[in-house]
């Protein structure tokens, strides 16, 4: 059983640049920061290496940070430009029962992640749930569809920060 | 001269009744026999994660009801769980108790409609009148508590709604001095049945390995002889203070981690959560429910991910929270949405029947698949 900072340690060690940052604040438990394109690299070490075992990929979950400059586009509404989109990784080690919580930010206009689908299965539908809603496209998954909006959805990503209601859907009007 | 044959496309739902709710199977088959399953889903999502950015703390609490509505108490609980770990409340004893005890009379509803619906997905329709005759008698003493049936508002953060109706403690040992029998009637009837054993056992084979690598949890993942619960393994709330054991498939029918095997999980289940119901009410203090109560619901800004076991699996609140009345950001890690995942693995090379045999003993709700 190991604690975020000794992980941390091991990590800084191995993949040095590539992990940035441990943050913890109380009552925020601790995250791992790394970088957004050699996360697969991370996990897959994490999972396969003795000692650590992280075997389980308990949550997968995208966010808004907003931390962008909040501007009105020509329709006086709102948008934000810059800033990061982020994905939280929750890991967790079943024989070793230790857990840790990474954290990978990257670019609000052009968000790419590295997928991490091929190390654990769990991750298919989180990371497809985290592009249908936030718009992060995970490289290299196999299948990087929308899951919870319609397939033909155009009307952008919901849970942005700066999401506006379309007014139609495929030519009828959506009422509210 | 051989047969002509080409694989089809065959869409079963979004309306079916053995899809559980509104989810639409895109089989792929050649003759009988299942090439692939995609599953789609979203038919049923309601944007929960969006409401939640709009709405302080407590008013989320309704609304997780509705994500697992077979579970509402300990979707509420888990919710509840979070809030409070982020705060840094204490919860006064009684209120510990009464929610643990709600949470498994929960667990226990959950279960009977999982076995009553498998059984009539494949063709056996009596045990479904048994268990949901049970079921009912759960939801009556939730009634008395809280005055709904199915979505219950209940646990509030700090506490709970109100206190227990003055019968309650009764009328709980009465139905479990009465459900005791009927579990045992319910095995002879189905569990041990030839005829069901005959048509679950070494049906979709989930080995551990897995199993854990497609993030499965909850009754499917024992099934699989992984001994894994988080009642036990990263204990919430009292859990540590029952005495309860953990069922873990054995195969005593076939293959461990097949069909059968995740439906006597349930059975399994079913009696320890007995155990731990009649502990508690044995064991209940006496105490105000509504004391640590906070007047307003300000978490810190922080993130947590807290999870409680659900009658489904692990169920994962991701709180993030910017020290406003509003959360920032809430995901739901439902434990159907994961289990889900592995459901074309599993069919891949049965017949199409055992699609259903295979989906029932998943037990998903889209609901909560679909948040």
């Amino acid at each position: 059983m190991k604690n975020p900072e000794e992980i941390f340690e091991i990590l800084k060690d191995k993949f040095g640049e590539v992990i940035i940052e441990l943050f913890s604040d109380k009552p925020t438990e601790s995250f791992i920061s790394v970088a957004p394109l050699e996360i697969d690299k991370v996990c897959l070490y994490l999972r396969d290496k003795e000692g650590l075992n992280f075997k389980s990929l308990m949550n997968l979950s995208g966010i808004d940070d907003a931390n962008g400059e909040k501007i009105k586009d020509e329709n006086d509404n709102e948008i934000i430009q810059g800033g990061t989109l982020s994905v939280f990784y929750h890991l967790e080690s079943i024989d070793l029962k230790h857990k840790v919580t990474l954290k990978v930010s990257t670019d609000r206009e052009n968000p790419e992640v590295a997928s991490v689908e091929e190390i654990w299965r769990a991750a298919d539908w989180h990371e497809r749930e985290a592009y249908d809603m936030f718009g992060i496209k995970f490289l290299n998954h196999h299948n990087l569809i929308r899951i919870l909006m319609p397939y033909d959805w155009e009307g952008g990503y919901p849970l942005r920060k700066d999401y506006q209601n379309p007014e139609f859907y495929k030519g009828m009007k959506v009422p509210y | 001269m051989a047969l002509k044959t080409e694989e089809m496309v065959l869409n079963m739902g979004p309306q079916h009744p053995s899809t559980h709710g509104v989810l639409r199977l895109e089989l792929v088959i050649e003759g009988e026999i299942i090439k692939s399953v995609t599953p789609h889903i979203g038919y049923l999502h309601r944007c929960f994660e969006k409401h939640c950015e709009v709405m302080t703390y407590p008013q989320i609490i309704p609304y997780t009801d509705r994500m697992d509505y077979l579970a509402s108490m300990c979707n509420e609980f888990g919710y509840v769980i979070a809030v409070e770990r982020l705060m840094g409340i204490e919860v006064p004893e009684r209120v510990e108790y009464i929610r643990v005890i709600m949470a498994e009379l929960q667990r226990i509803a959950s279960h009977l409609v999982a076995i009553g619906t498998y059984g009539a997905d494949i063709g056996a329709f009596t045990p479904f009148l048994f268990c949901f005759r049970d079921r009912e008698k759960i939801l009556n003493l939730f009634e008395i508590t809280c005055g709904a049936r199915l979505l219950y508002n209940y646990i509030w953060i700090g506490g709970l709604m109100h206190d227990l109706h003055p019968d309650f403690i009764r009328l709980t040992k009465e139905f479990i001095k009465e459900f005791r029998p009927n579990l045992k009637e319910l095995n002879d009837l189905l569990t041990f049945n030839q005829i069901f054993i005959d048509r679950t056992a070494n049906v979709g084979i989930l080995p551990a390995e897995t199993a854990i690598n497609y993030g499965i949890t909850g009754p499917n993942l024992r099934a699989s002889g992984v001994n894994w619960d988080l009642r036990i393994n990263d204990p919430y709330s009292i859990y540590d203070r029952f005495d309860f054991k953990i069922p873990v498939g054995k195969g005593e029918n076939g293959t461990v981690g097949d069909c059968w095997n995740r439906y006597y999980m349930r059975i399994l289940e079913m009696e320890e959560s007995l155990k731990i119901v009649e502990q508690a009410i044995n064991q209940i203090p006496d105490g105000d429910v509504s004391s640590a109560i906070p007047k307003r619901v300000k978490p810190p800004a922080g993130q947590i991910y807290s999870r409680v076991e659900n009658p489904r699996g692990e169920l994962g609140y991701f709180i993030v929270s910017d020290g406003s009345v509003n959360p920032t950001r809430i995901k739901v890690r439902a434990p159907s949405f994961v289990n889900m995942v592995v459901f074309g693995e599993l069919c891949k090379g049965h017949m199409v029947a055992d699609v259903v045999a295979i989906l029932g003993s998943i037990d998903i709700v889209l609901g909560e698949i679909d948040r």
